[in-house]
């Protein structure tokens, strides 16, 4: 244990005395990126304010570069520990600058006049986040977007070994999102400074973190790898979702599918079906999807969004059981759409069935 | 560069206010035998004891109070997080008024006199006492203007007491109290301004040597702790050094209402930053400028007969807190 550089020990988090989570418990290395995740209000907040020393923590220890974090002073934590908080900041006549600037605060003299190095330090700061030419602007006439990019520069020219990171990327665009957590991965792996932060975007957290920490209820639901972490029933029950799914491969967010009696058919391969899969989803009409390798791309989404799929192993012609299946879904159906099937050897029946549709007048091909 | 200019202009601002002031009166004094009476001491010797003994003591105590108050409100508008904050709408002038009111009439009933020094004490207790209330409900209540209402509030049960008070106090008590009690800066000497000079310039070098902590907790509470701020006791520093000096002015002047929120607002909009190494000595120097001049208003607007100070204060202060919250409401 003792190798690790943060370490939380039993920590147990709340307000004024009352325990919220308790036994925390987590080793994260130097240059880490862990992500807290879990349903709102399920205390991630809390567990940051805690070990950043803004709430008093109730039970337990945070391990800190060697030292109980309660034992440095301000001062000396302030220069090995920044946060970017989630409160939105509406600070008085203060340019993007002077904002940026209050991060080499621990490093100023007693009046906090800034020096050459010091205004050299907020320069690169702001450079790092693409921010160089904010400078002059008043930090309230900004976007969301800029302003966080701004206080993450904040927070890098205090030159600290951990940034802790509240909810970083509400309030902005997709563009922003995926910068900003560029900006923190490279951070981490290039300075090797050690990012702790909590996310609402689950799928954005399977991307960037190397360790997850689930946060439900009273306790810590699950730690580990995103690997570990990113199993479609953990997070259906880590957020209690009951209708809609989380697709581990790809990280997506699916709604739930059409509810009813399927009757039509998408045949589709090879990613044809994905658009008329969507299709179909939005004007809430169920489907059968088919016939399907196992290793197509339009399997891992028709499992999701169909109500039914006919399958077939990888590789493999397809089989007498198999195709019978599907002539049966083609006669039951009302529609059977022909998404663009690519026809080779293995999946000859294809033909058949595509045939088959024909005659009963129910084919509908798409892209021709 | 635009710092500068603005400490030029409130400079030469405090000079000319202070000529200004010497030079008008019942007894009109040309600017040339100021010069001569102040600098070489030889004149006309009713115009040396006008200067010297009513004039002089009376704008220094002015320049003084005024930006002590002006420092007192910017102190206070940096712990509330609030602009609107300052010790008049706080109620902790009304809070400094009341114990002061109580020490004049118990203890000149049973000594005779009271010292500037046991004022000034009394002051601070009652000041501490209102700004402890005011504490008290913002550990409840976080929405600004519910605060400034109970600040308001605070004001008038201290304004009730002290009322109260009157209405039973003996009639040679009421007339040393009731002037006082409405704010001005008459009858100083020197003594008086010996001892707020004392208070007021030590105070005013500890709230310059804070500017790097206040600077930090512009950005609010979690982010100076961050930067390495002790917030519990730089807050304990804070309402001590803004309480000492309101409770000095509200000593020796009564209390002065609007000075604290309209000076450190205009002076900002000045420099065109809030930063506080240039805010502070900017607003005190504002603060003296703006009761210099109030001053010289309430003496001469209406000459022979003189205004409260306060009333001149609220002439010009209240507008510019109008202003300031209607250009909050647009900027939201």
């Amino acid at each position: 244990m003792a190798d690790y550089y943060f370490h939380l020990d039993q920590l147990t988090v709340g307000y004024n005395g009352k325990p919220l989570i308790s036994d925390i418990e987590i080793g994260i290395k130097r240059g880490e990126i862990v992500t807290l995740i879990g349903p709102n209000g399920a205390g991630k907040s809390t567990i940051l304010k805690s070990i950043s020393r803004q709430l008093e923590i109730i039970g337990g220890r945070v391990e800190f570069d060697g030292t109980e974090i309660r034992e440095y002073s301000y001062k000396d934590l302030s220069c090995k520990m920044a946060v970017v908080l989630t409160e939105r900041l509406k600070p008085e006549l203060m340019t993007c600058h002077d904002v940026v600037a209050t991060g080499r605060y621990p490093y100023t003299g007693r009046l906090g006049i800034l020096s050459e190095e010091d205004e050299q330090k907020v320069e690169n700061a702001m450079k790092a986040v693409h921010a160089e030419e904010l400078g002059g602007r008043d930090f309230n006439a900004i976007s969301d977007g800029q302003r966080q990019r701004v206080l993450l520069a904040r927070a890098i020219c205090q030159e600290p070994d951990i940034i802790l990171l509240d909810e970083p990327t509400s309030f902005l665009d997709i563009r922003h999102k995926l910068e900003l957590l560029a900006i923190l991965r490279n951070m981490a792996k290039a300075s090797n400074i050690t990012v702790i932060m909590s996310l609402h975007e689950i799928d954005l957290a399977m991307k960037i973190s190397d360790r997850i920490l689930c946060i439900k209820g009273d306790h810590i639901f699950k730690e580990g790898t995103p690997d570990e972490v990113f199993e479609e029933n953990l997070i259906r029950e880590l957020y209690s979702i009951d209708n809609g799914f989380f697709d581990p491969l790809f990280g997506s967010i699916e709604l739930p599918r059409p509810k009813g009696e399927a009757k039509t058919l998408v045949l589709s391969s090879g990613g044809t079906g994905i658009l008329v899969y969507r299709q179909l989803q939005k004007q809430n009409i169920p489907f059968i999807a088919g016939v399907l390798y196992q290793n197509d791309i339009d399997y891992q989404l028709a499992r999701l969004l169909a109500a039914e799929v006919i399958v077939e192993k990888p590789f493999m012609p397809i089989s007498e059981t198999v195709k019978q299946k599907a002539l049966e879904a083609v006669r039951a159906c009302d529609r059977v759409i022909n998404a663009g099937v690519t026809i080779g050897e293995s999946n000859a029946a294809m033909k058949e069935i595509l045939s088959l549709a024909e005659q009963e007048g129910k084919l509908e091909t798409i892209g021709s | 560069m635009r710092c500068l200019l603005v400490f030029a202009i409130l400079i030469a601002a405090v000079f000319i206010i202070l000529i200004l002031n010497i030079n008008t009166g019942n007894v009109h004094i040309s600017v040339g035998r100021i010069f001569e009476i102040l600098f070489t001491g030889n004149g006309n010797k009713d115009e040396v004891n006008i200067i010297w003994k009513i004039r002089l003591p009376r704008i220094i105590m002015g320049a003084l109070l005024g930006g002590a108050l002006a420092l007192s409100g910017f102190l206070l508008q940096t712990f509330f997080e609030n602009p609107i904050a300052g010790p008049f709408v706080l109620g902790i002038s009304s809070g400094a008024k009341m114990v002061v009111a109580v020490m004049m009439i118990v203890y000149i009933q049973r000594f005779g006199r009271v010292s500037s020094w046991a004022l000034i004490i009394a002051a601070f207790v009652g000041a501490l006492i209102s700004t402890g209330f005011i504490l008290l409900v913002s550990r409840t209540v976080k929405n600004m203007s519910a605060l400034l209402v109970a600040g308001i509030m605070i004001g008038y049960i201290c304004s009730a007491a002290t009322e109260f008070l009157i209405t039973f106090a003996q009639d040679s008590d009421i007339v040393n109290l009731h002037g006082w009690s409405q704010g001005s800066f008459s009858g100083m000497n020197w003594s008086n301004v010996q001892i707020t000079a004392i208070i007021v310039g030590v105070t005013f070098v500890l709230t310059f040597m804070m500017s790097k902590p206040i600077s930090a907790f512009q950005l609010g509470e979690a982010y100076a702790q961050s930067m390495g701020v002790n917030v519990k006791r730089f807050r304990v520093c804070l309402i001590l050094l803004s309480s000492i000096l309101s409770a000095t002015v509200t000593a020796f002047a009564g209390p002065i209402s609007f000075v604290g929120i309209a000076v450190p607002f205009l002076i900002k909009r000045m420099l065109n930053t809030a930063k506080p190494l240039v805010v502070i000595p900017a607003t005190f120097l504002g603060g003296a400028v703006f009761c210099m001049g109030c001053d010289l208003i309430a003496r001469m607007a209406f000459a022979p007969t003189e205004l409260n100070i306060s009333t001149v204060t609220s002439v010009f202060g209240a507008p510019i807190v109008i202003f300031m919250l209607v250009r909050r409401q647009k900027s939201r």
